[in-house]
């Protein structure tokens, strides 16, 4: 491929099972979609949803010997699916890199803050000591932590949970990947520090130019800050659309259903939620329709028995996986219960 | 007339030589039948206020009156009686719940340690219960919460919190471990058995949207202090602490639309072992003059129901 070509990576119906005692559970039914280089995409779902296993097949995470991986994944054209370690080596960090979601453990409780950046800047990019130093300090100082050349020797334990995200930040961001992966980057943080990350990392992607995933349970984190959002219930992709068109003219009724069961600070308060009555299916045994058919308000005897196929929308670039879309004046349409 | 007044709470944990003072002077009312919601970040001492309030932490001073008793002063004896019109509902709902024993019995056990009626009204309650949290006592009351989803988990202990009738429940962070679509099941529950029980609640919880949405009054805490008390309309629409309208802004929605409110607090909290002299949040506040490093502003109230502890508060 030419380096001019606008996608970044492409995922084609991907697929990820595991082996359980109880049987095979199927995390990833065939998620197909494509990143352009600098955009931003959120993964919204559930937890169960597929939405984690998800981005760490795209990562080459998973554990080889317990999930069984079909399908495609492509950076820049090359197939990393199922790629050997050493191949995916050179692209950790350099291209892809990723930030988890618990900042508590995923820094090494005994390395100084200033071993854990300077790693993968000696490793990846040949620095030298002094460099290295002096690009880990610069790199502190860009994700905002006070004082860096202090925090430099300091240990995770001595930093607080918005801090060490901030640290994690830099060491994925130390090598200038294109791409960055954040899984659920700012859950289990104060509302405050959750905004500043999110802030900083808008910053950050936008002076990089660099593409980002971001993955996330709350519709409220990923409304303002991506460019198109993939909606995944139960393994599938169930609805896919540029953000706008996503929050304005939703054809998926269960991402109709996330939406108003969310409590909104726009309405008073005692306001009457609606919750979506019952729970997830169950991967080992999914349903032959429609996987949401059974907590659907909508559903009719064709969603229970066929799958709905993703279908495009008059919309460019919006996609659902519905029989019975909403917002559409067919004949098929029900009443809509309140 | 108020149900529970707590006034002038201070809690302290002493570890070595350092003092962390998790509630430094917190008081307000709670009226029966009433919702009030108690926000603030980790570390705030939100859930310590709630864990004083059932005696579960000793008071370093201040009282707590509950339906006209000072719980602070009881013996033991006497405490155990007032549990049973005080009840908690924890944030890990699958932890909370021993898991050895099947749900009809971790519902039934408050009513046994008490002897509450025969065995057999006893089942009835248990079962009335279940049903009413929406468990179906017959199918599932002889399994073990490891067979329940954390939803579930959470009606049970809510089955269990309401079985003796309490007046007061305090809820600290019960949905946040939950998803979307089974939080907005356990808060209109929560709704359905206020009204059904008459219930007196105070909820603790760190996010703003779903305390808007239970409480009829909300109560904004900072590093060990009370910053703002209003009604839950009021104290969204026009917020008078610099405090509460810099959380407001940090808040996300799911608009596209939003318009999004610069965030103006920078930083973090401070240590709870050493606070900041006079207001507490003045290191972070846009609004601070040397007044607020001098002086502790206290509690006063601006406008009926309204009450904040600023010295220059918001729309003054």
């Amino acid at each position: 491929m030419s380096p001019d070509d606008p996608i970044l990576l492409e995922v084609d119906n991907l697929q990820v099972s595991f082996a359980t005692p109880r049987g095979t559970l199927h995390a990833v039914q065939g998620v197909s979609l494509a990143l352009e280089q600098g955009k931003t995409l959120g993964i919204v779902g559930e937890s169960g949803s597929g939405k984690t296993v998800l981005s760490r097949a795209i990562m080459g995470l998973l554990p080889r010997h317990s999930a069984t991986q079909t399908g495609s994944v492509r950076y820049r054209g090359q197939e990393i699916l199922n790629a050997p370690d050493d191949e995916l080596r050179k692209l950790w960090g350099t291209q892809i890199a990723m930030v988890f979601q618990d900042p508590m453990t995923s820094l090494n409780p005994v390395l100084r803050i200033g071993q854990q950046i300077t790693e993968p800047l000696k490793l990846h990019l040949k620095l030298g000591r002094h460099e290295a130093k002096e690009t880990a300090i610069s790199l502190l100082t860009q994700v905002g932590i006070p004082s860096p050349q202090e925090r430099f020797n300091a240990y995770p334990g001595q930093l607080s949970g918005g801090m060490r995200q901030r640290v994690i930040i830099a060491i994925a961001l130390a090598c200038a990947p294109r791409l960055l992966m954040a899984d659920e980057p700012t859950t289990g943080l104060d509302v405050t520090v959750q905004a500043q990350i999110l802030d900083l990392l808008t910053t950050l992607r936008f002076r990089r130019q660099m593409a980002m995933i971001l993955v996330t349970h709350d519709l409220g984190v990923v409304a303002t800050r991506t460019d198109e959002i993939i909606v995944m219930y139960a393994g599938n992709v169930v609805e896919r659309a540029p953000t706008n068109v996503l929050f304005s003219r939703m054809k998926m009724p269960y991402t109709e259903a996330l939406l108003r069961s969310m409590p909104r600070i726009a309405n008073p308060s005692h306001t009457r939620l609606h919750a979506i009555e019952g729970r997830p299916p169950d991967l080992i045994a999914p349903p032959a329709g429609c996987p949401f058919a059974p907590r659907c308000p909508y559903a009719q005897d064709k969603c229970r028995n066929e799958k709905p196929p993703l279908v495009l929308s008059d919309d460019p670039g919006h996609s659902y996986a519905c029989w019975f879309p909403l917002n559409t004046p067919a004949s098929t349409k029900v009443t809509v219960p309140s | 007339m108020s149900l529970l007044s707590v006034d002038d709470l201070h809690v302290s944990f002493t570890k070595g030589h350092s003092t962390v003072q998790a509630v430094a002077g917190v008081s307000f009312d709670l009226s029966a039948g009433e919702t009030l919601g108690l926000v603030g970040e980790s570390g705030c001492g939100k859930s310590t206020t709630g864990r004083a309030i059932i005696q579960m932490e000793k008071a370093t001073s201040g009282t707590i009156t509950f339906d006209n008793t000072e719980l602070t002063a009881l013996g033991r004896s006497e405490l155990r009686n007032v549990r049973t019109k005080v009840q908690m509902i924890f944030q890990d709902p699958v932890s909370s719940l021993n898991p050895r024993r099947c749900i009809s019995d971790i519902v039934a056990e408050p009513l046994n340690i008490w002897k509450i009626g025969t065995p057999a009204e006893r089942r009835a309650t248990v079962d009335t219960m279940l049903e009413s949290v929406g468990i179906d006592p017959k199918v599932a009351g002889g399994r073990r919460p490891r067979e329940f989803s954390g939803g579930q988990c959470q009606r049970i202990s809510i089955a269990r919190a309401l079985v003796l009738q309490p007046k007061l429940l305090v809820c600290d962070e019960v949905v946040s471990a939950l998803d979307v679509s089974v939080q907005a099941q356990i808060l209109n529950l929560l709704e359905d058995l206020k009204a059904a029980h008459d219930l007196t609640v105070l909820f603790i919880a760190h996010d703003l949207a779903v305390v808007k949405n239970v409480s009829d009054r909300v109560a904004v805490m900072y590093l060990g202090r009370l910053c703002e008390i209003a009604p839950a309309d009021t104290l969204y629409e026009a917020p008078a602490h610099h405090y509460t309208a810099a959380l407001l802004s940090s808040a996300v929605e799911p608009d596209p639309e939003a318009t999004r409110t610069p965030v103006i607090l920078a930083g973090e909290p401070p240590s709870p072992i050493n606070p900041p002299s006079g207001c507490r949040f003045r290191t972070r506040c846009p609004r601070a003059e040397e007044r607020c490093a001098r002086d502790v502003p206290q509690l006063r109230e601006i406008a009926p129901g309204h009450q904040v502890a600023c010295h220059f508060p918001i729309g003054s």
